[in-house]
């Protein structure tokens, strides 16, 4: 029994700690961008990258560190569809749905990532790997259909590739 | 400074460079409707109303948002232009719950004359409705998404003007909705409750919670005896609810007016304001005595008290214990007077009339009760309140009487009606402290420098002092509008505030400008409210707030001194120090940024 306390303990610490690194993180990227014009959306931008999503508490953050009221800070980031205020999961997948992309087949695409995750979009799959979303439009019409895993963009996505993409992700 | 060439609709005027081309019409005396333009803040181009044609360019341009250049050729009399900003309206109104005969603003909704000068009479539209989301959980302001045309004027007030920033757009496209960040609710942001929303809103989606019903109860019941106080600044105002010009004082058809509601005795917030000089005056000079925290400042304006609170909290020092005339008032009439004229205090109501939204949420603060848990003030009616109730028994305002208020709560001098204006109480103050401090009478009481909408004012005043043979210069400061409030609390901060004594007014121009006060309210219209406060000063026979012979007897009778026993459990209060993020948002020490 004790022993199953100090684990539980244990990981709360190792959580708390997480948190704690996480937001001098945020400190630091928020006193980079201070004097750039208009920081808002790029530390939005970073911090969503460094979360995986925007706790409230990180919005707090960055109103406090920018002096802007909080309601600005939330208001363009639900402007976005980009950003979230949901927890994601480690990987976001974004299925792009703009016309081009979507007359190229971009609504297959989806659907095969929906069969394989076996999720819904706007979802996440059990084990938080993988969050999907859809996007309208990347601004990269002529490598349609794009799809979007993090940072990195996948042009002319053929559906019989996707397995491997989400393998080249899973666990890592 | 340059000017450029702009001709519209055929009449060319010159107007400064960097105008807009909203600004070159008005210039050429053509009207062109607006909905989300605010004279002196940059306009948004959110509404769309304003449209115009420019000659060589593609589309239609938002006139209030356009640069003008020389040279330019604008058109608004073409039917291209009129048929545009009609659909305009109509994809509004299509948008906006139309429940124009039963709203609070029907017959002074800028949408409504908007249609009907267009000619609308049919929705042509069908279309879906905005996200319904209806806000009544502040004590004071009321927000109704589903009338909300999205001008964002309310968001500009509350940052830019206010600096209190609690409204923005959240979500996109027609799930737009204004409100606090995540959609709180306004009594769980730091929301100070000034109501200047409400007054900068078109329609009707703000408005002051109302505390009408409340009173038409205690006014109907046989066991209550209901006594009402009215603010300075609503004498210099309510005329306007009627009709009148702005600028008209109507000191004493207001108490007539207030007679024919049912009132039992109709008294005068003034005289507690008097009271507040003789309080805070004392208070300042305690201090300066006894190396006190300096700079004191004045604590008359709840929607202030309510900032400094969530926003300043560490400042809370230097903020005057006295408690405002409004809560004085309640306190005296449930204790003294209710004593004097043999009323318990529980069938006392005390009811006040106020140019405020933010006196109702101090009138609900938990230590504004003088006997057991009795609110010290029950109901406070906004000065568009008092006038609806007027307009609901019939009264015909303009031609009631003149009468005069009851005594001895109605008695009051020139210096306590100043308190309407920004500056005011610095000035009444000043004409008490002065004579308290140099024992010599006071020739000329106006300290002009204190006076005007200019958002911060400053003076220093010589007195040489009576005990002793030291000089003292006091130094004082005066702001109106929280942004400007903001920059005097920063300079405390960084300790580079040498004043002895700063006054606060929540709102720009101070009460005549509340949000409680008829609309529309503009710098035009504050400047004529504030002359029309600094005539009836004139016009009084005292105006020292120590000369009041009713504050006097009070003492006498009933206080014994300034700052005694007495006053300290009546008329003084304490702070609450609060944050000011939502009180979910757990923003502890080490999450704060260095």
């Amino acid at each position: 029994m004790s022993s199953h306390t100090c684990e539980c303990e244990a990981k709360a610490k190792a959580a708390q700690e997480e948190e704690a690194r996480l937001y001098e993180e945020l400190d630091v990227i928020i006193q980079k961008h201070k004097e750039v014009k208009g920081p808002l959306i790029q530390v939005l931008h970073a911090a969503q990258e460094l979360f995986g999503w925007l706790p409230e508490k990180a919005q707090a953050r960055i109103a406090k560190g920018l002096d802007v009221p909080l309601s600005e800070v939330h208001g363009v980031l639900s402007f976005y569809s980009f950003f979230t205020t949901v927890p994601r999961g480690k990987h976001t997948i974004r299925v792009c749905l703009g016309t081009a992309c979507y007359v190229r087949g971009g609504k297959q695409v989806l659907e095969k990532f929906q069969q394989e995750l076996g999720i819904n979009v706007n979802n996440t799959t059990e084990d938080r790997e993988f969050s999907l979303e859809v996007n309208r439009c990347v601004g990269a019409c002529g490598l349609a259909p794009v799809v979007t895993v993090g940072p990195d963009i996948y042009r002319r996505v053929k559906v019989d590739k996707i397995p491997e993409i989400i393998k080249k992700y899973r666990g890592s | 400074m340059d000017n450029i060439k702009v001709t519209v609709d055929n009449i060319t005027v010159e107007v400064p460079k960097g105008s807009t081309v909203l600004d070159a019409a008005r210039a050429a005396g053509i009207y062109v409707p607006t909905l989300c333009h605010m004279d002196g803040h940059k306009s948004l181009g959110a509404c769309r109303v304003c449209l115009a044609e420019v000659e060589g360019g593609r589309g239609l341009v938002a006139s209030c948002a356009f640069p003008a250049t020389d040279g330019m050729k604008v058109r608004t009399n073409t039917k291209r232009v009129h048929d545009a900003r009609k659909t305009v309206v109509e994809l509004m109104l299509s948008a906006h719950r139309q429940e124009c005969l039963t709203c609070v603003r029907s017959l002074n909704c800028e949408l409504q004359a908007l249609a009907k000068m267009m000619g609308i009479q049919e929705n042509r539209f069908q279309g879906a409705m905005p996200p319904e989301l209806v806000d009544t959980s502040s004590p004071s302001v009321v927000r109704d998404s589903s009338k909300c045309i999205l001008c964002r004027r309310c968001v500009t007030v509350c940052r830019d003007v206010q600096s209190v920033g609690q409204l923005f757009p959240v979500d996109r496209g027609f799930g737009t909705v204004i409100a606090p960040a995540a959609k709180k609710n306004l009594a769980d942001v730091a929301c100070v409750a000034c109501g200047q929303c409400i007054t900068a809103c078109p329609v009707g989606a703000l408005k002051e919670k109302s505390h009408k019903e409340r009173v038409w109860a205690a006014l109907n019941d046989p066991e209550k005896y209901v006594v009402v106080q009215t603010a300075p600044a609503v004498r210099a105002a309510i005329g306007e609810e009627f009709g009148m010009p702005a600028g008209s004082l109507v000191t004493k058809k207001m108490v007539a007016g207030l007679r024919r509601l049912g009132f039992d005795k109709v008294f005068d917030t003034d005289f507690t304001a008097d009271l507040t000089i003789l309080e805070e005056g004392n208070e300042l000079l305690q201090r300066l005595k006894t190396g006190g925290v300096l700079p004191m400042i004045t604590s008359c304006s709840p929607g202030w008290i309510n900032f400094i609170e969530h926003f300043y909290p560490e400042l809370l020092p230097h903020l005057s214990s006295c408690k405002s005339p409004q809560q004085m008032f309640g306190a005296l009439a449930k204790t003294y007077y209710a004593d004097k004229i043999g009323v318990k205090p529980e069938n006392m109501f005390c009811v006040s009339i106020m140019p405020c939204t933010a006196k109702k949420l101090e009138a609900g603060r938990d230590e504004m009760c003088s006997v057991e848990d009795i609110p010290d003030v029950d109901a406070v009616l906004t000065t568009r309140e008092a006038a609806q109730m007027m307009r609901e028994m019939g009264v015909d305002f303009q031609r009631l009487p003149d009468e005069t208020f009851d005594e001895p709560l109605g008695i009051s001098t020139g210096a306590a009606v100043i308190f309407g204006a920004t500056g005011g109480v610095m000035e009444a103050a000043l004409r008490t402290v002065y004579e308290v401090v140099t024992g010599d009478d006071l020739k000329d009481v106006n300290f002009t420098a204190v006076r005007g909408l200019e958002g911060i004012k400053e003076a220093t005043v010589k007195m040489v002092c009576v005990e002793g043979k030291g000089e003292l210069d006091v130094k004082v400061a005066v702001a109106s509008g929280l942004s400007n409030a903001r920059k005097l609390m920063d300079l405390i901060m960084e300790g580079k505030a040498d004043y002895h004594f700063i006054e606060i007014m929540c709102c720009p121009g101070g009460c005549i400008g509340g949000g409680g006060q008829p609309i529309p309210t503009t710098d035009e219209i504050r400047q004529k409210r504030i002359e029309a406060i600094y005539q009836e000063d004139e016009g009084l026979p005292v105006r020292k707030s120590h000369e009041n012979p009713a504050v006097m007897a009070l003492y006498k009778e009933f206080l014994g001194e300034p700052l005694g026993h007495q006053s300290h459990k009546l008329l003084h209060t304490k702070y609450t120090p609060r944050s000011m993020w939502p009180t979910d948002v757990p923003l502890d020490e080490e999450a704060k940024v260095k």
